[in-house]
């Protein structure tokens, strides 16, 4: 009778709240492509990270102290003598770099798939929202340990500002709520980064999902896979995100967790990318660093800022390369979504656009000296080009016929075969030691497999 | 598809011209696990810098519990008289003497070794020579108008500068004994890892516990991820 009385008790609460209706319209009915690869992991990447942040973010307020003479003590405090406060720390400042990897990739997808393509252009804007309020999350986190770079970082971001006309001086001393970055803006900036940002955050998340979830997920092939369905409406190319998709994420999230974890516990500063060195010195407002560079996620919008001569033509150029983005869904003119049927135009494109962003991200965390800033210049024109050209080549662009199904793609799994005899060619066994450490690395092999591969690419970009 | 690859060629060219500047750093040679090297670091940290600088965000106990030596031991052989077994490594001097004698409140060097590196302070303890034109009569080659007195001449001796021409500039090129000091220079540069080893593990007191968990923490997430593989491929056989 124990059985039923519980069964009692579930039923008194669903008879009462759509805990059904949502699991289903979410989860168990809700139909996802079956061809997801690699870059569709990142999505369910994000919201672990946004969890691991919430977390660890919470624990950290417990032993944080928002105050100008505390803070920066306060963070050596939780990072020696809190249990675990170290680990927790890690996790989140971490966890901060790790979300923008995650983001990044995230949105690259987007680029290769088409996903941001008619009709999912709403889910587009929803993203680059979530995106905006993510920079401004990371940005106020990263004032709040109170080092010199959070300090001189945050000085000169608010300080863009003050480039506006007429209201600059005004607006700039009205985020700061002081003359200079002080208690005051740590304080404000505490409770953005602890209350009001999170919000905006969750709310947003939810609007992506659900407004993913009412014109369904795209694929690698980038066709609609509802225009085919079984006598149930069922899309014939369609499986259930759960329990499919819910136990391949599974995997994704341990494969994400493993390089996660070899950061937090070999390297938590990354070599300075993921905590500037810098930053383990007090915030001093008397002495500014010789070279102050935000944390790496910033440097491709910080070296776009630099490459522009006037200064408050700079701070329009960086917000500019931030709003392009939101107008993505209407500059692509191109008949099909998925790179995989586009014309070799797009793919070129695509690949510039790539270089121009790591490239200014390397720039932005280097000191602005001429030839970088001369660099800067052409790499800020090529991502400003890959976006307000697009109008025009992806007009011109040839596209491929369109498959009317998904296709077959190798997985990772079949893949194997194949990676292990690359691994038997660009290596040599030699004599002495057993297992994996019995190969070197076998040069003619390796130059073989690399022009092959080099070959590849440049096939594949026609 | 030429024109492609040039332009890639060309748009390679920012990783790595920007290279280079800045005076070469010695590395230094420290071993945190290393117990009786951190103990000697310690006990110099104590003798030679505490005068002046504190490590306010590391407590005697914990030295105690992390090398594995006895309270009384340590109240006795590192930490300076009266100092109880509970307190932080402050220092003696105040800040107002400090702003009177060398203009600056000497810093804290809990997080020194975080903020420069370990190569940087092996060097910068090595890098001192005379400069007559100095306040203090010395100068240091990886911190140029340092505020900071040589504090181990008298074990170390005293160095002189070689200049080399570089282009129409002279630099100083490496740094020559003149007066030998109390310590062979094997020694002294012994003393100086000890101290820069202790100055790392002050950095992170953690970070030998942290580094020995990871392996524990990476296995077991090793093991989730064949069980999440094998549950994935158990649900998705008849995908195709």
């Amino acid at each position: 009778m124990k059985t039923n009385r519980w069964t009692d008790c579930g039923n008194w609460v669903l008879d009462r709240f759509p805990l059904t209706k949502f699991w289903n319209e979410h989860m168990a009915h809700y139909y996802a492509p079956k061809n997801f690869n690699f870059w569709y992991f990142f999505g369910s990447l994000a919201l672990l990270v946004l969890v691991n942040q919430f977390v660890t973010g919470i624990l950290l307020t417990m032993n944080y102290k928002p105050d100008a003479k505390l803070a920066f003590d306060s963070v050596e405090y939780i990072m020696r003598e809190v249990h675990w406060g170290w680990l927790i720390r890690y996790m989140h400042s971490t966890g901060a770099s790790a979300f923008f990897i995650v983001i990044y990739l995230h949105m690259f997808r987007g680029l290769l798939y088409g996903s941001f393509k008619q009709p999912r252009e709403l889910i587009w804007i929803f993203g680059m929202l979530l995106f905006v309020a993510l920079m401004a999350e990371a940005f106020m986190g990263y004032l709040l340990p109170w080092g010199q770079m959070s300090y001189w970082g945050a000085q000169v971001i608010i300080s863009l500002f003050s480039a506006i006309p007429v209201v600059g001086e005004e607006l700039s001393l009205w985020i700061r709520g002081d003359y200079v970055v002080s208690d005051a803006t740590l304080n404000r900036f505490f409770a953005f980064h602890v209350i009001a940002v999170p919000l905006v955050l969750v709310l947003l998340v939810l609007l992506h999902i659900i407004a993913l979830h009412e014109v369904g997920s795209n694929n690698p092939d980038g066709i609609d896979i509802k225009k085919h369905k079984d006598a149930n409406g069922i899309p014939l190319d369609g499986i259930p995100f759960h329990p499919y998709y819910t136990v391949k994420d599974l995997v994704g999230f341990a494969v994400f967790m493993f390089f996660f974890a070899v950061v937090i516990f070999y390297m938590p500063e990354l070599g300075g990318f993921f905590l500037e060195h810098a930053n383990f010195i007090p915030a001093d407002p008397l002495k500014t660093p010789e070279h102050i560079a935000p944390v790496w996620y910033f440097t491709p919008f910080y070296a776009i800022l630099r490459a522009v001569p006037d200064k408050f033509a700079g701070v329009i150029a960086m917000g500019g390369s931030i709003v392009v983005l939101f107008l993505l869904p209407w500059l692509d003119r191109s008949e099909v979504r998925s790179i995989r049927y586009r014309g070799g135009i797009y793919k070129k494109a695509l690949l510039l656009f790539v270089i121009s962003f790591i490239g200014l991200g390397y720039l932005g965390t280097q000191p602005a000296t001429p030839s970088a800033t001369a660099v800067a210049r052409v790499l800020t024109a090529i991502y400003f080009g890959f976006f307000l050209l697009m109008p025009i080549y992806t007009r011109w662009e040839k596209t491929k016929p369109v498959p009317d199904r998904l296709t077959e793609q190798p997985s990772l799994e079949d893949r194997i075969p194949d990676l292990v005899e690359t691994f038997n060619e660009v290596t040599v066994k030699t004599e002495g030691k057993s297992g994996l450490f019995s190969r070197k690395l076998n040069y003619q092999g390796l130059s073989a497999v690399s022009i092959r591969f080099l070959k590849r690419i440049k096939g594949s970009l026609d | 598809m030429k024109r492609l690859l040039n332009t890639l060629i060309l748009l390679s060219l920012p990783f790595g011209v920007f290279a280079g500047g800045g005076v070469k750093l010695q590395s230094a040679d420290f071993d945190l696990s290393d117990k009786s090297s951190l103990q000697r670091g310690a006990k110099h940290f104590v003798t030679y810098c505490l005068g002046c600088h504190s490590a306010k965000h590391i407590r005697y106990l914990r030295i105690a519990l992390d090398f594995d030596i006895e309270k009384d031991k340590v109240l006795k052989d590192i930490a300076p008289e009266g100092a109880n077994i509970y307190d932080k490594m402050n220092s003696a001097m105040n800040a107002h003497d400090a702003e009177k004698w060398f203009g600056i409140m000497p810093p804290d060097l809990s997080l020194i070794s975080r903020s420069r590196g370990p190569d940087w302070l092996y060097s910068y303890l090595k890098g001192f020579y005379s400069d007559s034109s100095k306040p203090l009569g010395v100068n240091n080659v990886v911190f140029p108008d340092v505020g900071m007195p040589n504090v181990l001449w008298q074990l170390q001796g005293e160095q002189k500068p070689v200049f080399k021409k570089d282009g129409d500039q002279q630099v100083i090129d490496k740094l020559v004994t003149e007066i030998p000091g109390q310590l062979p220079e094997k020694d002294f540069d012994r003393m100086i890892n000890d101290l820069v080893n202790f100055l790392v593990y002050v950095g992170e007191p953690g970070q030998l516990e942290r580094r020995s968990m990871g392996k524990y923490v990476l296995f077991f997430i090793f093991m989730i991820f064949i069980l999440a593989y094998l549950l994935k491929r158990e649900y998705w056989k008849d995908i195709h």
